[in-house]
Parts: C-alpha cells; sequence; structure tokens
C-alpha cells in the first residue's frame, strides 16, 4: 500500500459536497498516520495503569475475581458446576476473556471521541484512530489475560487441543465485531450523548444473555435458535472452543451468524464513522 | 511560485442556539431516525450563522500570511477549515504539502504522561515519524528549557513550561505550511521572541506561514502579506503590510480619529461609565487632526462614577504605527498623596502628552479602565475605545535637525558639556 499512495500524497482536495467514501485516498491517509496510531495505542496503555498500585496486574486480576466470583456464584450456588467434563473455572473463564473485552473495548470506544475532544477540536487526523486505538490496547490486553490459562490449566491438568490453533481466528472475529459496534458508539455517541448511558446498560442485560457464566449447552435446545440470534453467542463460544473443545458442529450455525452480523457491523460502521467525521469536531 | 494553498467559495456554517440541544438528543434519532443519521436534521427554523462566506484566496508558496480582524471575524474558522478539523459548508480547499497546525498549545497533550513521553505524542499527532523526533530531540528540548523536568508528568508543569514544550514540538515538526493562532498571546516576553524567531526561520527555509494573531507587531515583523477579514468575508488582501495594520487600527472605531464618544445609551460597568476620550489643547477644547511635536496637547478621559472607589485606575496605552507598545500611563502613577481626587458624577482626567518625545508620524491610543487587580472597564487590546494621534513637525528648534528621524521616538534631549 505505501507504494501505491505515494503518487497522491501532498495534495489534499476537500470540497463542500463531497460524500465520505472508503475510497483509496481513505486508506492511503490511514496508513500515512500509522505513526500517531501507534503513540495512541501506547498512550492507551500507559495512562490506563498509569498512578495505579498494582499498575498492569490489573489486567489479569480483573478477570481473575469475575471469574472467582461466578464461580462462587453460578457453579458452586446455582451447581452449574456440573454441566460437563470440562473444569468450570476454565468455561467460565473462556467466557469471561471475550466479554471483558468486548464489554471494555465497546464502553471506551463509544467515549473515545468525547473524551480526545480536545485534540479533536484542534488538530487534523483521521478520526478512526481513536477507537481504532481503544480496540488495539484492549487486544494487547487480552493476549496478556490469555497467559492465565497457563497455570489454571496446569492446575487442573487440562490441555488444550489442535483447535487452539485456530484461536488467532476467533480473536480476528472478536475484533471485527468489537470495532464494527464501536465505531457505530462512537460516531452516534457524539450527536446523541444518550449512548453513554444506554450502552453499559445494553452491556449489562447482554452479560446475561451470552454465554459467559455459563456453556450455551446449557441453554434448553428448543430455545436455542432464539438465543443464537444473539452474535455474541458465535464469538463466545468459538473462543471457548478454541480453547478448550467441545461439540464443534453444534456451534456452525451461530459462529456464520457471528461473522455475517461482524462484517456488516464493521462495513456499515466504518462507512457511517466516515461520513459523520467531519462534522465530529462541529458538535464535540 | 506555484499555489500551496487554494480556497474557492469557501463558506462555513454553524448551526446555533436551542435547535442544537433538540438535535443532539436521541428523541430526533428515533423519531426521523433516516434524517438524523444523514445528519440532516437542519430545518428552516435552526439558527444559523456564516462565520465565513466565500473565501477565495491563493497562496503561494513560501508566504508568510497574516490573518487580522475583529474577534468573530472568522479568522480561527478559516485556519481551522485550512487544517482539515472541519468541514467547509460550501466551496473547495486544495493544499498542496503537509500542514502542521497549532491553534492551541499542549494539543494532544496527556497531563499523566511525562515530559518525553508527550514530546513524542504530540508530534506524532504533528505527523512526525518516531525517526525524526528522535533525530530533533535534543533541539526539542533545548528549546522548551524544560531540561531535568524531562521526566515528571505535564501535570506537574507551570503553565509556562507546558506552553514552551508545546511551542518546540510544533517548531520542529517539517512541514510544508504552518498554521499559527495566536500562540504568542501567552509566554513571557523573551519566549515571545524566541517563538518569533523560530516561525521566521521557518519562513526563511521556505515554508508557508499563515499566522492569526491580534498583536499587529507580530504581524508586521512576521509577514510579508495581509488578509484582513470581517465578518466572514476578506475585505483586504495586501502585501504592504504596514498600510494593511494601519487601516486595521484605524478601522476600529470607524470615522472616529481624534475622539471617542460613548453611545448616548451606553451602560456603567461597575458602577463607571465611560464617557469620552479625547486629544485637546491646553484650554481642554477638543482638537481634530494633526499637533504639532510641540505643542501643548492634554489627553483627557471624561466618565460618570456611581460611586468612588480607591481601586478605580484609569490611563491610556500608546501604540506606534506599527502597533508595537510604546508605553501605559494611569492616573496613579505618582505617589499616593498626589493622586487626583475623583468624585461621583462627572470627572474629566486630563494628561499633558509629553512634548518633543514622539516622532512624526500616526499613534494609537487606548483608553484603559479599570480596578487594580480586579476587574477591567475597558481592556487595552480587548474592548477599549481607541483613537488616533497624528504628529507633524515641530520635531525641534534646532537648525540641525529638520526632517523626520528614524526610530519610534524622536526625543529632544538636554545636552551640556562639563568639565573633563
Amino acid at each position: 500500500m505505501p507504494e501505491a499512495c505515494g503518487a497522491k500524497r501532498g495534495v489534499a482536495e476537500i470540497s463542500a459536497g463531497e460524500r465520505g467514501t472508503l475510497d483509496s485516498a481513505f486508506w492511503c491517509e490511514l496508513w500515512s498516520f500509522r505513526e500517531a496510531f501507534r503513540v495512541l495505542v501506547w498512550r492507551a496503555v500507559r495512562v490506563r495503569y498509569k498512578q495505579t498500585a498494582v499498575g498492569i496486574a490489573w489486567v489479569v486480576l480483573r478477570p481473575l475475581m469475575l471469574v472467582a466470583v461466578l464461580t462462587l456464584i453460578f457453579g458452586v450456588l446455582a451447581g452449574l458446576r456440573e454441566t460437563g467434563p470440562t473444569p468450570y473455572t476454565l468455561l467460565v473463564l473462556g467466557g469471561v476473556l471475550g466479554w471483558q473485552f468486548f464489554s471494555l473495548v465497546l464502553t471506551e470506544a463509544a467515549n473515545s471521541l468525547v473524551a480526545n475532544a480536545q485534540i479533536i477540536g484542534k488538530v487534523y487526523c483521521p478520526r478512526v484512530l481513536f477507537p481504532a486505538s481503544v480496540l488495539a490496547a484492549g487486544m494487547l490486553d487480552l493476549l496478556l489475560t490469555l497467559l492465565i490459562f497457563v497455570p489454571l490449566m496446569l492446575w487442573y491438568g487440562f490441555l488444550p487441543g489442535w483447535q487452539v490453533l485456530l484461536l488467532p481466528l476467533g480473536l480476528v472475529l472478536l475484533a471485527a465485531m468489537t470495532l464494527g459496534a464501536g465505531l457505530w458508539a462512537a460516531a452516534l455517541n457524539v450527536r446523541y450523548r444518550d449512548f453513554g448511558i444506554l450502552i453499559p446498560f445494553v452491556l449489562q442485560l447482554g452479560f446475561f444473555v451470552s454465554p459467559v457464566a455459563y456453556p450455551l449447552s446449557v441453554v434448553p435446545v428448543a430455545w436455542q435458535w432464539l438465543y443464537e440470534l444473539n452474535p455474541m453467542v458465535g464469538v463466545l463460544e468459538l473462543l471457548r472452543w478454541c480453547l478448550l473443545g467441545g461439540d464443534i458442529a453444534g456451534l456452525s450455525v451461530a459462529v456464520a451468524w457471528s461473522v455475517v452480523f461482524a462484517l456488516v457491523a464493521l462495513v456499515s460502521g466504518l462507512r457511517y464513522f466516515h461520513r459523520a467525521e467531519r462534522d465530529f469536531a462541529d458538535i464535540v | 511560485m506555484a499555489n500551496v494553498i487554494e480556497t474557492d467559495g469557501l463558506g462555513k456554517r454553524y448551526v446555533i442556539g436551542a435547535s442544537m440541544a433538540q438535535r443532539s438528543g436521541l428523541r430526533e434519532l428515533l423519531a426521523s431516525p433516516l434524517r438524523a443519521l444523514k445528519g440532516r436534521g437542519t430545518s428552516a427554523g435552526d439558527n444559523v450563522h456564516w462565520a465565513l462566506r466565500d473565501v477565495s484566496l491563493r497562496v503561494g508558496e513560501g508566504e508568510r500570511i497574516g490573518l487580522i480582524g475583529r474577534n468573530g471575524a472568522g479568522k480561527s474558522t478559516l485556519l481551522k477549515l485550512l487544517a482539515r478539523i472541519t468541514h467547509p459548508t460550501t466551496g473547495r480547499i486544495r493544499i498542496a504539502g503537509r500542514v502542521a497546525s497549532l491553534l492551541e498549545v499542549g494539543t494532544g497533550f496527556h497531563p499523566e504522561l511525562s515530559g518525553r513521553e508527550n514530546i513524542y505524542l504530540n508530534a506524532a499527532l504533528l505527523g512526525m515519524s518516531a525517526r525524526d523526533v528522535a533525530r530533533r530531540f535534543d533541539a526539542i528540548v533545548a528549546f522548551a528549557e524544560i531540561g531535568r523536568y524531562l521526566d515528571t508528568a505535564v501535570k506537574h508543569y507551570s503553565s509556562g513550561m507546558y506552553m514552551r514544550l508545546a511551542f518546540a514540538v510544533a517548531a520542529h515538526v517539517e512541514t510544508d505550511i504552518l498554521l499559527v493562532d495566536e500562540v504568542l498571546a501567552v509566554g513571557d516576553a523573551n519566549f515571545q521572541r524566541k517563538c518569533l524567531n523560530a516561525m521566521g526561520d521557518a519562513a526563511a527555509a521556505g515554508r508557508t506561514v499563515v499566522l492569526v494573531s491580534h498583536r499587529m507587531n507580530a504581524i508586521t515583523s512576521l509577514c510579508d502579506r495581509v488578509v484582513m477579514l470581517s465578518e466572514g468575508s476578506v475585505v483586504l488582501d495586501s502585501r504592504d503590510v504596514r498600510h494593511a495594520v494601519r487601516q486595521y487600527l484605524v478601522r476600529d472605531d470607524d470615522a472616529l480619529r481624534g475622539a471617542w464618544y460613548a453611545a448616548a445609551d451606553a451602560p456603567a460597568r461597575d458602577g463607571v461609565r465611560l464617557l469620552a476620550f479625547y486629544i485637546s489643547d491646553a484650554d481642554g477644547r477638543p482638537v481634530e487632526g494633526v499637533r504639532a511635536n510641540d505643542d501643548d496637547s492634554l489627553i483627557n478621559v471624561e466618565f460618570e462614577l456611581k460611586s468612588v472607589d480607591s481601586a478605580l485606575k484609569l490611563g491610556y496605552a500608546l501604540y506606534a504605527d506599527s502597533g508595537e507598545l510604546l508605553y501605559w500611563s494611569f492616573c496613579k502613577d505618582g505617589p499616593a498623596s498626589d493622586w487626583p481626587t475623583l468624585k461621583r458624577g462627572r470627572n474629566v482626567l486630563s494628561s499633558a502628552l509629553p512634548k518633543r518625545l514622539l516622532n512624526e508620524g500616526e499613534y494609537r491610543l487606548e483608553l484603559i479602565a479599570g480596578f487594580h487587580y480586579r476587574s477591567w472597564i475597558a481592556q487595552p487590546d480587548h474592548d477599549a475605545p481607541s483613537i488616533v494621534l497624528e504628529i507633524q513637525g515641530g520635531l525641534s528648534d534646532s537648525p540641525l535637525w529638520l526632517e523626520r528621524r528614524a526610530g519610534l521616538l524622536a526625543p529632544d534631549l538636554p545636552w551640556a558639556c562639563r568639565e573633563p
């Protein structure tokens, strides 16, 4: 891409009537801001845990605490522990990883333009950088969190199968879904701050209607088709399968629906975001 | 000379007032989702304001343009459009080359990060690569004079340090076009000079500079072309910078030159109502037009007091033709025992203009009024009434000194020969 962009570099044409399209100029410009993107990601990582006592350990502590509570409540008290051969703690961790990434990144992405209003009003850069840098920083966190699996699996004497090699694909699907939703949320939140209030609430509901604290198999078969309309079901179950194995055939419809949903969300989100971004500085 | 910036029929409209609040609610989105998502929520009843209207400019490579105009004339909007921060409502812009905009210092600084980290962050946002930053890092630090605070979080910086660091980064970004808005308005005199030099260097290196400033000094010393905006339109575009600046300064209060009178219904501020500001002869009769340098002239301020407040201070600022401030003078500059006694009701304060101090030419006087360390009534460089004084002749009684001399001042000072 860098070579193809060379010729266009340097001359910018802006006209009032043009509609923001995702043409080569858009991608070239994005490429030319890669350094700013790198620094924004790095800033997000640095700032998040600055002036905290445990620092980067929060990345691991947060999911661990959630897993502990969920194991206690859903596993021990509600008796979900006896659902299958896989240790319940690992099942929950497999769900928590993806869900926490989704909810943290979506919340931060929705807020990313408002939080950077000062930069947006004073410097030009493709505004996509802000939600995208939140996503990248979240992904770094997620990769760190994956390390928790190593001691836990050793403890339970549980070895992942060959399907763990497909984990990167699962993560790409998760990232696409999250970025698609995040782009819509960020662009809408600039104009309608209502989304800043709505999103935490939706995420709270989503936690219960997604297979986070329990596996899909707990849902009665007759109702699974309805349950699987939630596009997060496919992603989360795919990630869980990559890490812990299980029945993939039964997941195919849910995963396919997730892939379609993620692609539509990503492409439409990018288009809407790009079309709306010219006004961000005026209304943010 | 190739054009690096071209604009045609550029306009920017803002929607203001209550309609904006309605527009940003979810209710409208639910009511008419398609229209709202397309951002076409502007209906006929909206209160619109054209910040910029039909601006067509051609800027050649290496030109140094000064954008001047009153507050709200559209200078900053034009700069924001050129910097691509906002999108035009009408017209088009074509820009050849990389643009760095310095619309406000400290853009993109994060308070929790150290000075060092913020240099990288800021430079990247201004379009500099990590390699370039590394290469110029020492120069940036030296320019900013932050030395040992380099690894301190910038939230602990003084505002001066913060500013210096921000300008240092911007000054070291290698771009073809530099857009600067009022950066020089803050910082001490020493730093301001440094900024001016840095911008001069940028210009000397062939970079195109567009500078927005209220400081006519900066404009005259840096720019080779002046574009004056008024109510969103270009009203003057001239390469005769001194002439343009003079026009800007004089335009201020329309036809009134040697005298300023408040409108009949002008309100009182904090119990003080300014009535008039004018030049008079020794007997207090207002005079219009040219004064000789050895005429007896008084600077007069007429005002009405609701009550007497000891903190009230009145005076004037004297500016040279080029916009440089020559001095401030207040009625309370002497020892307290010599201060004029003000009374409730109407007062006229007069001060003799020093004879044979100024040079031939035009000067501008600005009325300053305020409560010491409390508040302004008329703030210099902001909303103060100003008048113009023109001096011709009367420079000296010497047969050897007949013409205007170089210099802002032309004082006739006493000389004597004393025993060696």
